[in-house]
């Protein structure tokens, strides 16, 4: 702030001196002419005070009057003069310094300082989003759901005014850049201690991959998260920087769908872990095996045929521009009921209307279900704000590729072992998905689960730490056992444990803990609670491990020490 | 030569001089002490504050405060002779009261006098 004080008063300078100079040779003039009385004899002049008290009034455009006295003809010449310049001078800097206020380099630079003033405030956890499309505005409500500041970055001054009218929690500091330059992401708060990770979604795939490196290089331990649109391109250059995570929507929106279709239980478990915590549990879908029918063959159709392919069904192709390519069956757009006949819909079991234009896509679902009411649709939903649209249509499938990554973005790095596990399911059969979604089920009936991360360490579980690192065995079933009641079990699952950069997933409840294990568990807020609470103190860890009921507090051990040693004192005495 | 360094180092002489000039002689003797100098050594106090506005290095900070310092002296010492004279009515002042006057003028000129040997300094610092 107090450069933009000092720019001011150097830009200020000129106009000032020439206001305090017309000032002081008014009232230098109005002290030197003398005046007169109602008898019109000379007078002397006026005071200095007086004459300043005059000029004072007069510059300013105030005007009293001839005060104390009426003027003598000489002063009333000097005052006309003094009236022109001083008033002129004055209005002079008045403008200089409107004029300074609305220069558009000054405002940038009030903008920034006010920029780094609000980061500056932000004691609370935060992260900063570059970019504010569709996606942006879904990881924004995300990460305000949660509890998370948002720092955003976006160049368009426009697509922020829609940000500002966002019914939000609390208001998301806002920067107008371009977050490619590594100086606007330090002023957005990179090298605070607040910064919980940076979320890339520009437009650009060449932004995306400059604020990962920049990221990389100038906070090497910040988790970053780029959405690049080109794998080839995010191969090459995002890798060898590590970044956490690169999201290609086409290719992960593409085998998804493949996904839901084929493995069903593989995507219901991704629907469960990645969702937004505390929203309604995603529905099941059971997509039926046979013969499908894929419309509009680009990016995203080659790529759901394929994994459609590989899991053995049939597939026919619909589309207009790409028919002569060969592997297209049928031409035309699928709006058309000749065309669907042609390939097959009354012997068909699915349909997926994968174009990149939202209303072609609703025309070919609502074409299909009237020439066969029991096919299942799976769309694919280009725009959010189409959503009302498709909900209104009720197909059995809907999905949104910003959607995707926005949930994909928010869960992992709000939980980075999340990502860990994610990367394993493909590796894993139906049954294993499954046995885990049941039981996330049963722990969170209708919800989504909330994911978390247990580091067995000083600061975040300080009792299992000191029991751990006294040789003391502590398992996972130690840890979900209830606090309150040793009987019965919290609500939760442990899903994944990291000891020393080897992953061992669903672990068992005879699971030992070691120093500095993490633990990934899924399911309700309140169990997240009850576990911490075992975690962190000394007594009810024991009681969980041991189930001896202990009174808390160092004094109470003491005492109930030096009680224990009288008894057995006076046991001896009496044998 | 640079003009804007002439007018700089003028301003700031000035406003020392004529703060030293109005200073000068028996601290209560109003006889020695004119009301036109002051009004000047105000004014070019102010004009030489405005001068080292802006600049951000260490010692343009220690210049402006300075300055800073001389116009809340001159203008205290302007506004005590003016409640003297025009509010409490004495004509000619107390010894006391010129006095008042004069001390606080004479702490301005202390402070315009960092001002020069500061400007003195830099220009000796100055590598050719």
């Amino acid at each position: 702030m107090s450069n933009v004080f000092f720019l001011v008063l150097r830009r200020m300078r000129a106009p000032l001196i020439l206001v305090i100079t017309v000032f002081s040779v008014c009232v230098f003039g109005l002290a030197l002419i003398p005046g007169v009385d109602a008898d019109g004899n000379a007078t002397p002049p006026l005071s200095l005070f007086h004459a300043v008290y005059v000029m004072a009034y007069t510059a300013t455009t105030i005007g009293f009057g001839e005060l104390p006295t009426a003027f003598s003809e000489a002063q009333r010449m000097w005052m006309v003069f003094a009236i022109l310049v001083s008033v002129t001078s004055w209005s002079y800097a008045l403008v200089t310094l409107v004029a300074l206020l609305q220069d558009p380099a000054f405002r940038n630079a009030l903008r920034t300082a006010r920029l780094a003033q609000r980061v500056r405030n932000l004691n609370e956890p935060f992260y900063i989003v570059c970019g504010y499309g569709e996606t942006g505005a879904l990881v924004t409500r995300g990460l305000d759901t949660l509890g998370y500041r948002v720092v955003m970055i976006e160049p368009n001054e426009a697509r922020l005014r829609e940000l500002m009218l966002e019914d939000l929690r609390t208001d998301p500091t806002i920067a107008v850049a371009d977050a490619s330059s590594p100086a606007v992401l330090q002023r957005a708060g990179l090298g605070s201690p607040f910064c919980r990770g940076v979320i890339a979604l520009t437009e650009d795939d060449d932004t995306n991959i400059a604020i990962t490196v920049a990221v990389r290089l100038l906070s090497p331990r910040l988790p970053v998260m780029a959405r690049v649109r080109w794998v080839h391109v995010a191969e090459i250059n995002l890798t060898a920087f590590g970044a956490d995570l690169v999201i290609n929507p086409f290719e992960r929106f593409a085998s998804l769908l493949a996904s839901a279709v084929a493995t069903p239980e593989h995507y219901h478990l991704r629907e469960l872990l990645t969702g937004l915590s505390g929203s309604d549990a995603p529905e099941r879908f059971r997509p039926p095996h046979g013969h499908w029918i894929v419309c509009g063959y680009g990016r995203f159709g080659h790529a759901v045929t394929t994994q459609l392919r590989r899991n053995g069904m049939s597939v026919t192709i619909i589309d207009q521009k790409h028919y002569d390519e060969g592997t297209v069956t049928v031409q035309g757009t699928g709006t058309e009921p000749d065309e669907l006949r042609e390939a097959g819909i009354h012997h068909s079991v699915g349909i997926v209307a994968g174009n990149d234009r939202d209303v072609k896509n609703l025309a070919i679902a609502v074409t299909a279900r009237t020439m066969n009411p029991g096919i299942f649709v799976v769309t694919r939903q280009n725009k959010e704000s189409n959503a009302p649209l498709f909900e209104a249509f009720a197909d059995d499938l809907a999905m949104v590729p910003s959607r995707i990554v926005a949930s994909e973005f928010l869960s992992v790095i709000t939980t980075p072992l999340l990502a860990a596990f994610l990367h394993e399911m493909p590796n894993r059969d139906e049954q294993w998905c499954a046995g885990i979604s049941a039981r996330l089920e049963a722990a969170t009936p209708g919800r989504v689960p909330h994911n978390w991360t247990l580091k067995v360490s000083p600061r975040n579980a300080e009792a299992v730490y000191r029991d751990v690192a006294d040789g003391k065995d502590v398992s996972l079933a130690h840890l979900l056992t209830d606090p309150h009641d040793r009987e019965r079990r919290i609500p939760a699952v442990a899903l994944l444990v990291s000891r020393a950069g080897t992953m061992i997933y669903r672990p068992g409840p005879d699971t030992l803990l070691q120093v500095d294990d993490e633990v990934l568990f899924a399911g309700p807020e309140s169990a997240r609670r009850r576990i911490e609470l075992s975690a962190r103190n000394d007594d009810i860890l024991d009681y969980v491990r041991t189930g001896r009921e202990s009174n808390g507090g160092t004094l109470w051990r003491i005492a109930r020490r030096r009680r224990l040693r009288r008894h057995r004192l006076r046991r001896g005495s009496r044998r | 030569m640079n003009f804007e360094k002439i007018v700089f180092g003028f301003f700031i002489t000035l406003a020392a001089t004529l703060n030293f000039g109005f200073t000068i002689g028996n601290l209560g003797d109003p006889l020695l002490h004119n009301v036109w100098e002051l009004a000047a050594a105000i004014l070019v106090s102010l004009i030489a504050t405005v001068l080292k506005f802006g600049d951000r290095t260490q010692l343009g900070a220690v210049h402006l405060a300075t300055s800073l310092v001389a116009d809340l002296q001159l203008i205290g010492s302007g506004i005590v002779w003016t409640l003297y004279s025009h509010v409490a009515g004495s004509d000619p002042l107390s010894t006391h009261q010129m006095a008042t006057v004069v001390s606080l003028s004479a702490g301005a000129l202390f402070a315009n006098t960092i001002s020069v040997v500061l400007m003195i300094t830099e220009s000796v610092m100055l590598r050719r």
